[in-house]
C-alpha cells in the first residue's frame, strides 16, 4: 500500500498541454477519483502514475520514493484498462495468473491465489474458460482480478465501467468498492461519470483542460463548488451572473441582470467561495433548492414567473419557471403525486432561500 | 522510459534498415546506376536507344504492355464485377458452393496456369482438336496465341481480384443504406448508379491498379504464349540472355517507374476518401430469386462458370496421369498410369528440383518469418522519423515486377559487395532464396500488420503494468496473438516461392534448379505428363496452405491476396 504524491506535475505532448502543473496527494487506502470531460487530462494523469508516459516537469512519488522516470513494470501497480485489455489467446486463469508467472511465485501459490481471487469476484467456476468465451460484466471481472492479484501497491481504474450496460454498471460499482474495501489498496478512479464519482469516492478531483479545478469530498464539490465549471459539471444546477452590491449585517445582497430585485446571500465560508478583486461572479443555486410558493410571500429573494414546461421523470417532478425578463430557473421536487404538479402557464412565486444559494467566481480558460 | 524505449526502438531498426537497403534499395539503385552506363562511362546512350528509332521494338513493348494491362483490367473486371455481384446479392440453389468455385484460380501458380491453358486451348489443344472431331472440320476451329491467348490467361487467373474486392465490398455495405434509398422513392436501378455503385468504387478502382500491374509484370503468359509478340518483362529477361545487361537495366528501370507510379497512386487513392460504414453489425442480405426461369439460368450460369474455371485443374490431373510418350501426336492422351508420380518419388534426376523448390522455399519462408514480425512490430507498434519511407521500401518489391527483382539482384550481386559478405552470389546456391526471400517480404509484413493492428496498445501494456519485461511481453502475449497472421503469411509466401517462374528463369543454376526451370524442360521435350505432374504438386501444396490457414488460423483466402 502506498500514497500517491504527484508535484507540479505538467505534461505535453507537442505543443498541446494536457496536464498543466498539477499538485495532488493520495493518502494511503484512499478511493480517490479523477473527473471530468474527456480530453481533460486525467487519462494522461493515471498513465503518469502507471509510468505509461513520463511527466515533462514535476514529481511522482509513491510513499517517499521518486518514481517518476521508473518503467511500468517495475512500479507494482495494477491497473484496468477501459477495453480489459484481457489476453485473448489465454484462459481466464492464464490471464489472472499473468502478474504472478512474471513474479515466479512457485505454481502451488499461484493456484491458490488465483482461484482465491477468482472466488472473490465470483468468477470461481469460469476459471478454465477462455475469455472471449465471458460476457461483458465478466471479463471486467477477470481485469479486476488480475490487478488484484498480484496484490498491486496502487489499483488504477481507467473508466472501467464505460463499456457495461446500466443495471451491470449499478452492480459492477458494489463490487468494486467492495472489493477496494476488502483488500484496502490505495486506488485512484478515472470517470466522466458524476453519478460514479459522487457515490463510489472518498475524494474526488476534479478536472478541465488539463487543470485540477477542485479536490474534496463528494459532499464539498457538491455543496461548496469553488466554481462554476464545478458547479456545472457535477449535479444539475442554475447558473446566474452576479455582481455584488453590498454587505448587510451577515448578509452580502448581490444585483443580477436576470432578476429585477437584489439578491440576498448569508455570508458564510459554505455559501461564499473564496474569490479575488475584479473576478466575474455566478450564483449557483441547485433545483432542489428552489421554493416554489403556494402564496405570494414577502421576504428576501422571491420572485414572480410563468411555469413554462413541466417534466415528470419518475421520483422527481422538474418545474421550469420563465421570468418576465426571459430568464429561466428550473426546481426540482420529489413526486408527490399528480395533484401537485403545476400546469403550464400558471403564474407563480419563488423563493431562493439565502442559505442555499452558492456565489462562485467563474471558471478561466 | 524515453532513453529505454527508444534505444529498443533503434536496436529493432538496425536489422530491418539493414536487410531493407542490402537487398531492396541497394540492388535497385544498382540497376538504376547501370541503365546509366555505356562501355562503363556514364551515358544516356541506354535511355536513347530505348526511345530511339533505333530500336522501335522496346517502345512497341513498353506500348504493348499497357495495352494488353488495360484490356486485362477491363475483361477481369467484366468477368469479375457481375459474377460477385450475383452470388452475393440472389439466393438461388449451390450458390454458396459455385461462390468458393469463383475463386478456384488463385490456386494454380501462374505458370501452371498457363500451361493448362496450352493444353487446353492451344494449337494442340483438346478443346480446339475435340471441337475439330466433332464438326468433322478440316483445322482446328481457333486456338490461343499471341495476345488472345495471353489476354485470356490474364482473365482468368486476374479476375478473382474484382471478384474478392467487389464480393467483400458488397458485404460490407448496410443494407439499410439501400433501404433507405428505396424509402425515399429511388428506383432499382438509380438505387444501384447512385448508391451501390458509389460505395463500391473504392474497390474497384483497388483492384484495376492491382490487375494493372499484375498485367505489366506478368512473365510466364507472354513467355509461353507471346510468339513473336513482345512485352517489357519478356523484353528484360532477351537482354539479359543476349548479354546486354545496360538494357535489360534500362528497361528494368522503365517497368519500376511505371509500376511505382501507379502503387504511390493507389496509396493516394486510398487515402483520399473514407467510405468506412458509421454503421456496425450487418446481417445478410440477399433476395431470393422466386422466378423459376431466372432462378435456374442462375444455376446453369454458374455450373457453367464451374465447367470453365476447373477445366484447367482437371486438365491438369488428367494430363499428369499421361506417362511418357503416350501423348506425342495423337489427339487424344492414348494412356494413363501413376508413372509420373512414381518417377516423381524414385527417380532422383526428377526428384532433385522438387527438393530444390522445397529447401530454397523454406529457407525465405524462414527469413522472411523472422523478418516480417520484426519489420511489422516495428512499423504497427512503434515511432520513429523515416517511418514512412521504411513503409515504402517494404512495399517496393511487391510493387516491382518480378523479373525487375531478379535483375536487380544480378546487378548487385555479380560482383562481391558488403551485403553479400563480399562474394559474387550469383551463380551460387544463395541467390534464388534470396530473390524468393525479397519478392515475398511485403507479403508477410502485409499479413502480420493486418492482426497487429488488430491489436490494442493497452493489450502490450497491461502485461507490462502486470510486471513483464519489453521481451517477455513480446514473447508472451504480442507473439501468441500475431502468430495466425505471421504464419498464414509465411505459408503463402512458401508455397509461391515453390512456383516462382520470373525470378527462377533469371537466377537459376544448374544445381539449384527448382521445379518451375524443371516444367520448363519437359514442355521443350514434350513430356507434358511429367510437367503436369510438378504441376500438380504446387497446387496441391496450395490447397494445402489456403485449407490450413482458413481452417486453423481464420484467415479467410480473399484476405491473402
Amino acid at each position: 500500500m502506498s500514497t500517491v504524491n504527484l508535484s507540479t506535475i505538467t505534461k505535453r505532448f507537442g505543443n498541446v498541454t494536457a496536464v498543466k502543473e498539477l499538485d495532488l496527494k493520495i493518502k494511503e487506502g484512499e478511493f480517490f477519483t479523477f473527473l471530468g470531460p474527456s480530453g481533460c487530462g486525467k487519462t494522461t494523469t493515471l498513465r503518469m502514475i502507471a509510468g505509461f508516459y513520463y511527466p515533462t516537469e514535476g514529481k511522482v512519488k509513491f510513499n517517499e520514493k521518486d518514481m517518476t522516470t521508473v518503467p511500468p513494470e517495475k512500479r507494482n501497480t495494477g491497473m484496468v484498462f477501459q477495453n480489459y485489455a484481457l489476453f485473448p489467446h489465454m484462459t481466464v486463469y492464464e490471464n489472472v495468473a499473468f502478474g504472478l508467472k512474471v513474479r515466479k511465485t512457485d505454481k502451488k501459490e499461484t493456484r491458490s491465489r488465483v482461484e482465491d481471487v477468482l472466488n472473490k469476484v465470483r468468477l470461481g467456476q469460469y476459471i478454465d474458460r477462455q475469455v472471449s468465451q465471458l460476457s461483458g460484466g465478466q471479463q471486467q471481472r477477470v481485469a479486476l482480478a488480475r490487478a488484484l492479484v498480484i496484490e498491486p501497491d496502487i489499483l488504477l481504474l481507467d473508466e472501467p465501467l464505460s463499456n457495461l450496460d446500466a443495471r451491470l454498471r449499478d452492480e459492477m460499482r458494489n463490487e468494486i468498492l467492495r472489493l477496494q474495501r476488502e483488500y484496502g489498496i490505495t486506488t485512484i478512479y478515472v470517470t466522466h461519470d458524476q453519478v460514479e464519482a459522487l457515490t463510489m469516492s472518498d475524494r474526488i478531483a476534479v478536472f478541465n483542460f488539463g487543470e485540477c479545478q477542485q479536490v474534496g469530498t463528494p459532499s464539498e464539490i457538491y455543496n461548496k463548488p469553488v466554481n462554476d465549471f464545478v458547479a456545472a459539471f457535477i449535479g444539475e444546477t442554475n447558473l446566474f451572473s452576479i455582481k455584488p452590491d453590498k454587505e448587510e449585517e451577515g448578509t452580502a445582497v448581490f444585483q443580477s441582470a436576470d432578476f429585477d430585485k437584489s439578491i440576498y446571500v448569508d455570508h458564510t465560508e459554505e455559501n461564499i467561495a473564496s474569490y479575488a478583486e475584479g473576478e466575474e461572479l455566478v450564483m449557483s443555486i441547485r433545483p432542489e433548492a428552489v421554493r416554489i410558493l403556494k402564496d405570494s410571500v414577502d421576504g428576501n429573494n422571491v420572485f414572480k414567473g410563468k411555469v413554462s414546461l413541466v417534466q415528470f421523470t419518475g421520483a422527481s417532478v422538474h418545474t421550469y419557471i420563465e421570468m418576465e425578463n426571459g430568464a429561466q430557473i428550473r426546481a426540482t421536487d420529489l413526486n408527490h403525486g399528480p395533484s401537485t404538479y403545476l400546469k403550464e402557464g400558471t403564474s407563480v412565486s419563488f423563493q431562493l432561500p439565502q442559505n442555499q444559494i452558492r456565489v462562485i467566481p467563474k471558471a478561466g480558460e | 522510459m524515453l532513453n529505454a524505449e527508444r534505444k529498443r526502438t533503434i536496436l529493432l531498426l538496425i536489422p530491418i534498415v539493414l536487410v531493407l537497403v542490402g537487398y531492396v534499395l541497394y540492388p535497385s539503385i544498382e540497376t538504376l546506376i547501370e541503365s546509366f552506363k555505356k562501355n562503363g562511362a556514364f551515358s544516356l546512350q541506354n535511355y536513347g536507344d530505348f526511345f530511339g528509332s533505333k530500336a522501335a521494338s522496346n517502345l512497341e513493348a513498353l506500348w504493348n504492355s499497357v495495352y494488353i494491362s488495360l484490356l486485362s483490367v477491363f475483361f477481369s473486371a467484366l468477368i469479375g464485377i457481375p459474377l460477385a455481384y450475383i452470388f452475393n446479392r440472389y439466393d438461388f440453389p449451390g450458390r454458396q458452393f459455385f461462390s468458393n468455385i469463383a475463386i478456384m484460380p488463385i490456386v494454380l501458380p501462374s505458370l501452371v496456369g498457363v500451361m493448362a491453358f496450352m493444353f487446353l486451348y492451344g494449337e494442340a489443344g483438346l478443346v480446339p482438336n475435340a471441337l475439330k472431331d466433332l464438326f468433322h472440320l478440316s483445322e482446328v476451329p481457333f486456338s490461343i496465341g499471341g495476345i488472345s491467348g495471353i489476354l485470356l490467361v490474364h482473365a482468368y487467373t486476374m479476375y478473382p481480384y474484382f471478384y474478392m474486392t467487389t464480393s467483400s465490398a458488397l458485404n460490407n455495405i448496410d443494407p439499410s443504406l439501400e433501404e433507405a434509398a428505396y424509402n425515399l422513392g429511388s428506383s432499382r436501378l438509380s438505387v444501384f448508379w447512385k448508391v451501390t455503385f458509389p460505395l463500391l468504387t473504392p474497390g474497384l478502382v483497388a483492384a484495376s491498379l492491382l490487375v494493372f500491374m499484375v498485367s505489366m509484370a506478368s512473365f510466364s503468359a507472354p513467355y509461353l504464349l507471346a510468339g513473336g509478340f513482345r512485352v517489357l518483362s519478356l523484353q528484360i529477361y532477351f537482354s539479359k540472355t543476349n548479354g546486354d545487361l545496360d538494357m535489360a537495366a534500362t528497361q528494368s528501370v522503365i517497368l519500376s517507374v511505371v509500376s511505382i507510379a501507379f502503387l504511390l497512386f493507389m496509396r493516394w487513392f486510398q487515402n483520399r476518401k473514407d467510405y468506412r460504414m458509421a454503421s456496425k453489425g450487418i446481417g445478410a442480405h440477399r433476395s431470393e430469386v422466386s422466378n423459376p426461369l431466372l432462378k435456374w439460368s442462375m444455376v446453369s450460369l454458374g455450373i457453367i462458370a464451374m465447367i470453365v474455371l476447373l477445366l484447367p485443374h482437371v486438365t491438369l490431373l488428367v494430363l499428369s496421369l499421361v506417362p511418357e510418350g503416350a501423348w506425342t501426336w495423337q489427339t487424344y492422351p492414348q494412356a494413363f498410369s501413376f508413372e509420373n508420380f512414381r518417377l516423381l518419388f524414385e527417380d532422383t534426376n526428377i526428384w532433385d528440383p522438387v527438393r530444390n523448390s522445397l529447401i530454397m522455399a523454406a529457407i525465405a519462408c524462414g527469413g522472411v518469418f523472422v523478418f516480417g514480425i520484426i519489420t511489422s512490430y516495428a512499423l504497427v507498434k512503434r515511432t520513429f522519423i523515416g517511418k514512412n519511407l521504411l513503409d515504402i521500401l517494404v512495399m517496393i518489391p511487391w510493387a516491382l515486377p518480378a523479373t525487375v527483382v531478379g535483375m536487380n539482384l544480378i546487378l548487385a550481386f555479380n560482383e562481391p559487395s558488403a551485403f553479400s559478405f563480399g562474394k559474387v552470389l550469383v551463380g551460387t546456391f544463395w541467390i534464388l532464396p534470396l530473390a524468393y526471400f525479397v519478392r515475398f517480404i511485403p507479403l508477410v509484413v502485409r499479413s502480420t500488420n493486418a492482426v497487429l493492428e488488430q491489436m490494442d496498445d493497452s493489450i502490450e501494456e497491461a502485461a507490462q503494468n502486470l510486471g513483464a519485461k519489453w521481451f517477455y511481453t513480446f514473447r508472451r502475449v504480442v507473439l501468441p496473438y500475431i502468430m495466425p497472421g505471421v504464419l498464414s503469411g509465411s505459408l503463402l509466401a512458401f508455397v509461391q516461392a515453390v512456383g516462382e517462374f520470373p525470378t527462377s528463369v533469371l537466377l537459376y543454376t544448374l544445381g539449384n534448379r527448382p521445379i518451375s526451370i524443371e516444367i520448363m524442360n519437359q514442355l521443350r521435350m514434350f513430356n507434358l505428363g511429367q510437367a503436369a505432374a510438378y504441376g500438380m504438386i504446387q497446387v496441391g501444396l496450395i490447397a494445402i496452405v489456403l485449407f490450413v490457414s482458413y481452417k486453423f488460423f481464420g484467415v479467410k483466402s480473399e484476405n491473402t491476396l
